[in-house]
């Protein structure tokens, strides 16, 4: 057969196979991926005092990350079985979407949009927050009221920017905005003046108070702008994923409630409440219908403690970053956090 | 048989090739497809008619946040346009001044360039629009401090403001006439090499025509102070400032090297016989050297434009709207990042193409 021929079919062939190339399968099954590779990829946010941070020994710490470390416990028995991916603001809904990361533990808003036209499915409202504005203390500026015609530094890759534009709008007051892509040029442009003004998320605005060389140099002012659920978030159409994820959630949830805390975690196992002894794996077999070992639940808590630890842990009037706990309480503690039964 | 043919054997390889890169797209394109489909996230453009929600501090076309995501993204690339124009000029223009100056005969004028150049183009550009504009931040008082640099002209950290003239419709057919005479003029020159002045003179009709038949007056727009910052006039941001500052900088120390190179390259006996026909230094530079260096200059002179167009894309990183951070904006706000990215990537080879047609027109026209 002729070279050139020989190079026609070589050629030929790879071309009837292109279009057979590989494609995204129908349904995903993350927890199987997860599995696999023996560890979770979870994505937090590069710098969020209580959220992700570096502590004293370099290690990463935060509410975000312990919520991580919870998941990764709950399926593989080791809270160290995760791998963090740091992602800025702009970058983490499509590490999520290409499969970078199996979930995003990040501070992420739920919203409509998010939910329904990003391909993705929210998991349990994890921290209540909502939208603050914080300015230089020599301006003289005690209500957002008094904000007409002032600028404002933004992100905006995040809810912030549509919702400052309603305030605004619905108050007739005028502002200009100075958008920044990374969170680093945020912060830095505000504390060298560029804008009158920065907003974000309360959690995120104190953070960026803290970061201040005199942070008695400015006010957060009273007005909270908006709501801001923060809520885990998977990939949509991955149903047994989203449960998972929702159920270790609510079983720090429960285990607050219950009095579970990491330390008396194992001797409750033979504790004669039936709830107990169905969340901690003694009775029952919830693990089996997660597709986890029995003791997932208790791996889980073992590891982070129940949600009032991890919260008090990391804005507790202890920590770097005190925060008022607020709806983020048990509902029987007067807040709105409230688990559905284990049953 | 035709496989001994060597034209049917070039037609038929080109032909292959062409299949396997078109197959290829199709293949990348349906997988994309079949991706977002099993996501459930649809694909389309129709979230470019939904209102954006945003405001954008510099923009050169009016713009609210009840407009839509299309004329926002038309906003950002009248912001990548704007920047990338005024840069590519400024940088033209230092970059030849330069560029003489490093073959100037004083040694300290040479050296000085030397340091210019080599200062410019040692730092990456990134790092350079990070020390522009902290400098711009650093150096400039508070927003409601502004220095007045000259009457009515107000320099602070939210950039400079000076007095805007108010658009009338009189003032839009100046300028429409103005246009009409430069293209009338162009069209005319195309066809004959000597009636070079003629573009000039049709504008300059066209300007004092126009004058005369609509007589507008100028009405300014002066800015004036408000409890936070200088409300009304016209303002270049600093994030604008340190952007403009940062490209055309940098471009202009590699067009002074490729110009540098343009002028050794023309054989000495050029210079020698100019001397010694009496033109001085400067007569034989603009006169001798220069329209024989240009030839050799234009092709270098493409890349650094388009090079320096897509670097307008680093704004992102000062906060400086451009079209790259519009569409950012809107595909973090709406999901749609097949479609975002796919606008701006096509919209910068688009941009690309026509400065690259451009040049080869003036290349052509050196001849």
């Amino acid at each position: 057969m002729p070279h050139f021929l020989r190079t026609l079919r070589a050629i030929a062939l790879i071309l009837i196979m292109v279009p057979c190339a590989p494609r995204a399968r129908a349904a995903e099954q993350t927890l199987d991926l997860v599995k696999q590779r023996g560890k979770l990829e979870c994505g937090v946010s590069p710098i969020a005092p209580g959220f992700s941070y570096l502590d004293d020994q370099g290690t990463r710490q935060g509410f975000d990350v312990d919520l991580c470390r919870a998941i990764a416990a709950a399926i593989l028995g080791k809270p160290d079985k995760v791998e963090f991916a740091l992602l800025e603001s702009n970058l983490k809904f499509e590490a999520l979407r290409s499969g970078r990361v199996d979930l995003l533990s990040a501070q992420t808003t739920w919203t409509f949009t998010r939910d329904r036209d990003f391909g993705f499915d929210f998991g349990p409202i994890v921290f209540h927050d909502s939208q603050a504005i914080m300015v230089r203390l020599n301006l003289g500026v005690k209500t957002a009221q008094e904000l007409s015609g002032a600028t404002v530094c933004l992100l905006p890759s995040s809810t912030s920017q549509q919702n400052l534009e309603d305030y605004f709008r619905t108050h007739a007051l005028k502002y200009q905005a100075v958008l920044f892509e990374n969170s680093d040029e945020w912060r830095n442009a505000f504390f060298a003046g560029r804008c009158d003004a920065i907003s974000s998320d309360r959690s995120a605005i104190l953070s960026v108070r803290i970061m201040a060389s005199d942070p008695s140099q400015y006010v957060v002012l009273p007005e909270s702008i908006s709501d801001e659920p923060l809520a885990p978030v998977v990939r949509q159409n991955d149903s047994n994923w989203k449960d998972l994820v929702s159920w270790v959630i609510y079983a720090l949830l429960m285990a607050e409630k219950k009095g579970i805390t990491a330390q008396n975690a194992e001797s409750l196992r033979n504790s004669p409440d039936p709830e107990i002894r169905r969340l901690l794996g003694s009775d029952d077999q919830f693990g089996k219908m997660l597709s986890l070992p029995n003791d997932w639940a208790l791996s889980a808590i073992k590891a982070v403690g129940n949600y009032g630890e991890m919260f008090d842990r990391h804005f507790g009037p202890a920590s770097s970053m005190p925060l008022e706990r607020g709806l983020n309480r048990l509902w029987v503690n007067g807040g709105i956090m409230y688990a559905p039964p284990f049953r | 048989m035709y496989i001994r043919d060597s034209r049917f054997r070039a037609i038929a390889y080109q032909t292959i090739v062409l299949a396997v890169v078109a197959l290829a797209a199709i293949a990348i394109y349906r997988s994309t497809i079949a991706g977002l489909a099993a996501r459930g996230i649809p694909l389309g453009f129709d979230f470019l008619d939904k209102p954006a929600g945003f405001v954008l501090e510099q923009s050169i076309i009016p713009f609210k946040a009840t407009d839509t995501y299309g004329r926002a993204l038309l906003v950002g690339l009248a912001n990548t346009l704007l920047v990338s124009l005024a840069s590519l000029v400024a940088a033209t223009l230092f970059g030849f001044a330069i560029g003489a100056f490093l073959v100037s005969d004083h040694p300290i004028l040479r050296g000085l360039a030397r340091v210019y150049v080599e200062t410019l183009r040692g730092v990456p550009l990134l790092l350079w629009l990070f020390f522009w504009y902290a400098l711009l931040l650093y150096q400039l008082p508070p927003a409601n401090q502004a220095w007045e640099i000259a009457p009515n002209v107000f320099a602070s950290k939210d950039g400079v403001i000076f007095p805007s003239i108010l658009w009338t419709y009189k003032l839009g057919g100046v300028a429409l006439s103005v246009i009409l005479g430069l293209v009338l003029g162009m069209l005319f020159t195309r066809r004959s090499k000597r009636r070079r002045w003629l573009p000039a003179l049709s504008v300059l009709a066209s300007l004092l025509i126009a004058l005369a038949v609509f007589q507008p007056d100028l009405v300014f727009e002066l800015p004036t102070k408000g409890r936070f910052r200088i409300a009304g006039g016209s303002r270049l941001t600093a994030e604008f400032l340190a952007l403009f500052a940062g490209l055309s900088l940098s471009a202009s120390a590699i067009i002074a090297e490729v110009v540098r190179a343009g002028i050794l390259a023309v054989p000495t006996s050029q210079r020698d016989a100019s001397m010694a026909l009496g033109l001085n230094s400067w007569q034989t530079l603009v006169f001798v050297i220069l329209p024989q260096a240009s030839r050799l200059i234009a092709p270098p002179l493409a890349s650094i434009y388009l090079s320096l167009v897509k670097s307008s894309s680093l704004a992102l990183a000062i906060g400086y709207p451009d079209l790259v951070m519009v569409a950012n904006t809107a595909m973090n706000q709406t999901g749609h990042a097949v479609e975002c990215t796919a606008i701006y990537l096509a919209t910068f080879l688009l941009i690309s193409l026509l400065i690259a047609l451009l040049m080869r027109n003036l290349e052509r026209d050196l001849k």
